[in-house]
């Protein structure tokens, strides 16, 4: 009986990672290491203006103050920043004006990956900004949504042609001084998309970043702010993988999200990092960090997450709810199998009255995989009525993996109600034998079972990506029982 | 369509069953009676498949073929459908999900294609009047939050949309109010041809009076000690076990 179970376990969580091809691109790359001088050259790189420059340079002075925080449930081999690429980006080639311009391979390879850089190709309804190692490549139906005033471009792009909006909201929300990896990302960030939606404007299409890591040895430190004037609407999703390699790469993000008065934006990410081998070897650190600013009066700001990928995730996406009756949303599947590790969760401040906030957490964990649940609830003073609810579940497959919830609760404020509710189950040998009963295959029932599992959060996901989540938990258990 | 002989088998080392042998024909209710412990349940797991029930001698034959040999999916397609004693609950997995996965594995099984989304639903609509289960069951998660005699008639629900060639029902009887047992017995009925079989698992003799089975067994300790016609139910119901195992012991005595 415990044979059977573990040879099922063992037969799902082995499924390949499907991403993990490495596409030869003519590549421009600094040396590795880290220090004054690189920031300085990849600032140079980009012919950044002084002001950002600076804001570079402060934040990687400060960061040789910080330390590694050493709080996750986590086990982190040590990081030898001198041993990273910086910078690497596809060399470039002079007046990018149309697709036909763009490296052939380049193409190949997002073609490869699903995202077709050609808008006539791709879904309808959906812009994509394609961002490979430390630079943005394409951004399609840039036009389209310019005709309603919607600013969507890589992060660079914005540095030139926005620099008012760049300068007035990049920190706002993560300051530079924020931790560890936000300061290290502030220093040497490469690229990024950067949105803006104008009052009153719904934008008509998804929008969304797709991050390829291609480059051996290169850490990815991308930077996305996305900003959502008064009444406005958007929805933006990212994606993200990687090649399959022996040793790690660094991944250190920052997202940053302002929603102003009555303005709603959902972010949604299925991040499908390069989870390193069965044995554990390779894989993506992926160390993000991403907040978003509920900052007018009844603005709302929802995080979905489905996590499948990279070695180690540390991972928070927060909500600062500072307008009162705002909202704050965190909707998360995470999976851990092999000998992945997940560190990940929320923190909702509420700061406004009347201010609400979700958390729907369902960590999914199989072979020798390790999954946290961290989650702060932060009542101040002043947010009378504050309502929180949240709901941590985890779903272990097999006995050799391990899941954690740590809740923390700050209440200073009588008036607030905060519920929280946490459950632990087993993927049971009876419900997989009930689904074989009647007719269903092992492998099916599994797929079945997990997706009914994180049935509510996969809910929240834009449709055409909500049949992509699905498939990808499949994947990434497949092999673990059957 | 069935014939077990002297299927004995066990469960981590500890011996349940001790030498069975039934046969099962075309058309039949075969009525298995017992007390608490005494292998029915064992003995459907081992029809269906489950792996955690070891066969250590004899032979299971089903429509020609060695049925110890196949998975209980393959089971499962082939006809076998078992009502479980205490049906599993799948939180969020919603039963029109559910049934559409097996059916369509079903009809994949048998070289069909699979159904349309319509046609499927109108599947689920006829069978849900068939057995006279409340629409809203039908709409829910599999078996989640159920009742207990929602979670039995949502075993028939199931048989129906699968069309099985043997049922196996373990206690579907149990826990049920006097009109629930009549609709699981109706389901029955409804689904019986002349080319199917059941076997109903009870403990009960009122089952007996709307299922009327052609033979009933009583199990005692891991062996069928009693074979007779429907008349058996009665006269346990009124005699209770007791008498059966004096009978036994008199018989080791003789
Ligand atoms: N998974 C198991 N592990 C250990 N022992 C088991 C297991 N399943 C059944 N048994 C034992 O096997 C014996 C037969 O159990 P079984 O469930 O077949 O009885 P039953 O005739 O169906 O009883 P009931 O009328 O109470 O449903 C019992 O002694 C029981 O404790
Ligand atoms: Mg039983």
């Amino acid at each position: 009986m415990e044979k059977d179970q573990d040879k099922i376990l063992n037969d799902v969580t082995t499924g390949e990672y499907k991403y993990g091809f490495y596409s030869d691109i003519e590549m421009d790359r600094i040396p590795k290491g880290l220090s004054e001088e690189v920031v300085r050259l990849i600032s140079g790189k980009k012919n950044e203006p002084e002001w950002l420059l600076d804001f570079r340079l402060k934040s990687y002075r400060h960061w040789l103050t910080m330390k590694m925080p050493t709080w996750p449930n986590l086990k982190i081999p040590p990081i030898n920043y001198q041993e990273i690429i910086f910078y690497a980006a596809p060399k470039e080639r002079k007046n990018l004006k149309s697709v036909d311009d763009i490296d052939p391979e380049l193409k190949k390879t997002f073609d490869k990956l699903g995202i077709p850089l050609e808008e006539q190709k791709h879904l309808s309804g959906v812009a994509v900004d394609a961002v490979i190692d430390s630079v943005s490549i394409k951004t399609t139906f840039k036009e389209t949504l310019a005709e309603m005033g919607i600013i969507f471009c890589s992060f660079s792009d914005a540095v030139k042609e926005y620099p008012d909006l760049v300068k007035r909201y990049m920190g706002s929300v993560v300051p530079y001084t924020d931790n560890f990896f936000a300061t290290l990302n502030s220093a040497v960030f490469s690229d990024g998309s950067f949105c803006y939606i104008p009052k009153g404007v719904r934008c008509p299409m998804e929008l969304s970043t797709y991050f390829r890591i291609n480059s051996a040895n290169t850490g990815q430190f991308e930077r996305t702010l996305l900003i959502a004037d008064e009444e406005s609407y958007v929805s933006y999703l990212e994606g993200c993988t990687a090649p399959s390699r022996d040793e790690n790469q660094l991944h250190a993000a920052i997202v940053e999200i302002v929603a102003e008065k009555n303005a709603e934006v959902k972010y949604s990410t299925v991040q499908n990092w390069y989870p390193g081998d069965r044995e554990g070897k390779g894989g993506v650190f992926n160390f993000v960090t991403k907040r978003g600013m509920c900052k007018g009066e009844n603005s709302k700001i929802s995080w979905t997450q489905i996590e499948t990928g990279s070695a180690i995730t540390w991972k928070y996406p927060s909500c600062i709810l500072r307008g009162d009756n705002s909202t704050g949303e965190f909707y998360s599947v995470a999976v851990t199998n092999n000998y992945q590790q997940a560190d990940t969760g929320t923190k909702m401040t509420h700061i406004g009255k009347n201010t609400k906030s979700t958390i729907v957490s369902k960590g999914i964990t199989a072979g020798h995989g390790q999954n946290s649940y961290r989650g702060l609830v932060k009542v101040l003073k002043n947010a009378t009525n504050a309502r929180n609810y949240s709901q941590c579940d985890s779903l272990l497959l097999g006995d050799k993996c391990g899941a954690h919830t740590f809740p923390y609760l700050e209440v200073d404020n009588q008036t607030a109600i905060v519920e929280h509710e946490a459950t632990t189950s087993k993927i049971g040998e009876d419900q997989i034998f009930y689904c074989n009963q009647r007719g269903i295959s092992t492998e099916d029932a599994i797929g079945l079972i997990v997706n009914g599992y994180a049935r509510e959060v996969i809910n929240k996901l834009p449709m055409e990506f909500a049949v992509e989540a699905q498939k990808l938990l499949q994947i990434s258990l497949e092999g673990s029982v059957g | 369509m069935l014939i077990i002989n002297n299927l004995k088998a066990s469960i981590e080392g500890k011996s349940i069953l001790k030498g069975i042998s039934l046969e099962v024909k075309p058309g039949e209710i075969h009525a298995i009676m017992g007390p608490n412990g005494s292998g029915k349940s064992t003995l459907a797991a081992v029809l269906a498949g489950r792996e955690f029930v070891e066969v250590t001698e004899g032979t299971v034959t089903y429509l020609g073929k060695n049925l110890l040999e196949m998975s209980a999916e393959d089971r499962a397609k082939e006809g076998i459908f078992l009502g479980f004693q205490y049906p599993i609950e799948i939180p969020g997995v919603s039963m029109v999900n559910f049934m559409k996965t097996a059916v369509n594995e079903h009809r994949k099984h048998k070289g069909l294609d699979p159904l349309s989304a319509s046609d499927f639903l109108k599947m689920m609509r006829d069978k849900k009047e068939l057995v006279e289960i409340d629409s809203k069951l039908a709409n829910r998660s599999v078996n989640e939050g159920f009742s207990g005699g929602e979670k039995k008639k949502n075993e028939i629900f199931q048989m129906a949309m699968l069309e099985p060639k043997l049922a196996i029902l373990d206690e579907t009887d149990s826990g049920l109010d006097i009109d629930a047992l009549r609709i699981v017995a109706n389901g029955v009925n409804k689904l019986k041809r002349p080319d199917n079989s059941f076997i109903v698992i009870t403990h009960y003799q009122r089952l007996l009076d709307y299922v009327i089975p052609d033979v009933v067994h009583v199990l005692y300790d891991g062996k069928i000690v009693k074979t007779a016609g429907k008349e058996l139910a009665l006269e346990l119901e009124e005699k209770g076990y007791d008498w059966i195992k004096k009978e036994i012991e008199n018989n080791l005595v003789a």
